[in-house]
């Protein structure tokens, strides 16, 4: 007896040490596809192509600190695990990528490891990456190639042990990454599979439309069902074509919303206004199409655990709609209507808005506290701001404004809290 | 003594080169492009905090912004948004609007004249109100602090189009401002010329210069000087230009 359970522990004890050891060791050593390139005829038309994928995944905004010089890094990106620093992509020699080689440009967006072997941080989205494929890898490397250089040094991240750790990184891509380039769904249309490269690929969508797990992983990053981001707490919608998504959106909509930042149906605000702003603003029409077209055919998915707060009781709800009530005819109604129909687009209606009204309450909450402007664009230079309410209500008044637009006009959403109000008071500067 | 006098004699070059290429770049600004309609409605989310036509609310902090120059607001703008000037609210608000909106802005705000409230009296003693009164309108010659008044005009309503002038503002403001450009949460183009004179100042010269300023009545036709009337004591690098030149 005594025996057999040294041999139980033993084998227990073997498959916890030596588990992780050959994940590692796959992780290390497993073989690397190198990818097919065409080669390069047209030197400009593959500097071109190279600059639009890198507007597609908006490369700069995450690789330029605020104020700084473009794309040498140095943005902070806070993670549940610590702060990352993004880093130095100019040609500099010493600091940038100016020694680097198209096989190690392809080998960090595809494999997800730098010029040294180096598992890098998934925060970098080389989980979608992975998708492009290699000639447009060659050309964005070409593009980043041909920027001026910027002698900037990358700051080392901060991260909490054991994050900090790198060689861990291993045991997380045997569980989460498998490398592969984009494989065209033959019974779907060109401009669906071009659709579905660009928002599985440099795109990145599922980097905040797809809810994470406990260990920074997209759970089902293909079904785009929203959730919300962590430590930047924003909630990025589903995008799927189901009632709660994108389901009532006309197409024109929703090219308005990703060309221009504002549209029929709502407005971006938050990390959205970014994206379209720096980014999807920059996009081909026909590009913005096949986007449209491939969203509308992801199947419907239920919200991610979206945070259902306890119901208040009858007497109590209706004293918070009567305040919320109130409170909307004072500051809401003069631009976003008598009964949230808005003017849109500068004023977007608020009545089926389901950014806000039927999913995480945060947004609403935000964009009351703190207000917020879509992004200039070519299409809508000069958008108009929700002004911040923040300063002159109360975390009261500001959970029953809510709560009422969210169960006003049909929305569905659910009561807030003062207490989740006050969550989030504070605006982060990046 | 001999050194001395080079040393002046290519600080007050360098300082007519200033004013002088200033004057230039003037006369050659390109006109802004016409302003887009409902500017008003555009920029509510500004007046939330700063007042309607900008003129501040009561609260006593959120400056005025209505009638400053347009270049100075511009700055402003572009240092929240570019993160030179941090104020979370601001920064955040700012993040995704063009160089042109922001341009549009400044103009929107600069072109306001609502009237101002009367001056909150001061809470300080006489001789503290007098030693602000010094500094503002003489500065302090052995310390090399230049008057506020030989930058900011000498009715303190500024100088087109980038000096800001410094009646109507809450004493809190001015002073949390002179904190941030000592520590280093506010700066402006190099050279920085406020860094510079805020360093050199104490605790004790903000205080009293906040308490002195933030008491004056601000007189009916209170408004920024079209021109310097004399060569700044300082380098600016937030002047339009200035940059450029070289000392």
């Amino acid at each position: 007896m005594r025996a057999r359970l040294g041999w139980v522990i033993s084998i227990l004890l073997a498959a916890v040490v030596a588990l992780p050891v050959a994940a590692i060791a796959w992780q290390m050593l497993r073989h690397e596809e190198a990818g097919v390139a065409n080669p390069v005829r047209d030197r400009n038309a593959q500097l071109a192509q190279g600059r639009y994928l890198a507007r597609a995944g908006n490369c700069m905004a995450c690789h330029t600190a605020r104020g700084g010089a473009e794309y040498a890094g140095g943005r902070p990106i806070a993670t549940d695990f610590g702060t990352l620093y993004t880093s130095n992509i100019t040609p500099d020699k010493a600091t940038g990528i100016g020694q680097w080689s198209a096989d190690d440009f392809w080998r960090a967006l595809h494999h997800g490891r730098g010029r040294d072997g180096r598992f890098l941080y998934p925060a970098f989205p080389y989980t979608s990456y992975t998708r492009m494929s290699r000639e447009d890898s060659d050309a964005l490397f070409a593009y980043l190639q041909s920027l001026p250089a910027v002698a900037r040094t990358n700051q080392p991240h901060a991260l909490r042990f054991p994050y900090d750790q790198r060689v861990l990184l291993a045991l997380w891509r045997t569980l989460y990454f498998s490398p592969g380039s984009y494989q065209p769904d033959t019974s779907r249309s060109a401009q669906w599979n071009r659709g579905a490269y660009l928002v599985q690929g440099a795109g990145h969508c599922s980097a905040c439309h797809s809810a994470r797990n406990g260990l920074g992983a997209s759970v089902a990053p293909l079904t785009l069902a929203g959730g919300v981001i962590p430590a930047l707490d924003w909630y990025a919608p589903a995008l799927h074509g189901g009632e709660l998504a994108l389901g009532r959106w006309r197409d024109e909509d929703l090219g308005a919303l990703l060309k221009t930042g504002v549209s029929a149906r709502g407005a971006t605000l938050g990390p959205m206004s970014e994206i379209v702003g720096r980014s999807l603003q920059y996009l081909e029409d026909a590009d913005i199409a096949a986007i449209t077209a491939y969203l509308r055919t992801l199947p419907p998915a239920s919200p991610s655990a979206a945070l259902q707060p306890a119901q208040p009781e009858p007497a109590e709800a209706e004293r918070i709609m009567k305040l919320g009530k109130r409170l909307y005819g004072d500051h809401c109604a003069d631009c976003h209507g008598g009964r949230g129909q808005g003017s849109a687009p500068d004023y977007p209606p608020l009545a089926g808005n389901h950014a806000i009204a039927n999913a995480h309450p945060v947004n609403a909450i935000r964009a009351v506290l703190n207000g917020g402007f879509p992004p200039s664009t070519t299409g809508n230079p000069y958008p108009f701001g929700m002004p911040p309410f923040g300063p002159q209500l109360s975390d009261q008044e500001v959970a029953a404004v809510v709560s009422y637009l969210r169960n006003s006009w049909g929305n569905q959403g659910g009561f807030v809290s003062a207490a989740e109000v006050n969550r989030y008071r504070s605006v982060p500067l990046d | 003594m001999r050194l001395l006098t080079t040393n002046m004699k290519s600080i007050a070059a360098t300082a007519l080169g200033t004013w002088f290429a200033w004057t230039l770049a003037l006369a050659q600004q390109p006109a802004v492009a016409a302003s887009p309609p409902g500017m008003a409605d555009r920029v509510a989310a500004c007046m939330a905090c700063h007042g309607k036509e900008g003129r501040a609310t009561a609260d006593g902090y959120y400056p005025r912004i209505a009638g400053k120059p347009a270049g100075y607001l511009l700055n402003q703008l572009q240092g929240f948004r570019d993160g030179h000037r941090r104020y979370p609210m601001m920064n955040y608000l700012l993040t995704n609007l063009s160089d042109d909106y922001l341009q549009q802005i400044a103009n929107f705000f600069a072109a306001q004249h609502p009237p101002y409230p009367p001056p909150v009296p001061p809470e300080a003693n006489a001789a503290l109100l007098e030693r602000g009164r010094i500094l503002v309108s003489e500065g302090d010659r052995q310390r090399r602090i230049p008057a506020c008044s030989a930058c900011h005009g000498a009715r303190l309503g500024g100088v087109q189009p980038a000096i800001p002038g410094l009646l109507g503002l809450p004493r809190d403001y001015i002073n949390a401002q002179l904190g941030a450009w000592r520590n280093g949460e506010r700066s402006a183009r190099a050279p920085d010329c406020m860094a510079a004179i805020a360093r050199e100042l104490t605790p004790e010269d903000i205080n009293a210069a906040s308490s002195w300023l933030s008491g004056q009545a601000v007189p009916a036709d209170y408004a920024p000087a079209s021109s310097l009337s004399a060569p700044l004591p300082r380098q600016c690098g937030s002047l339009p230009q200035a940059a450029g030149v070289t000392p």
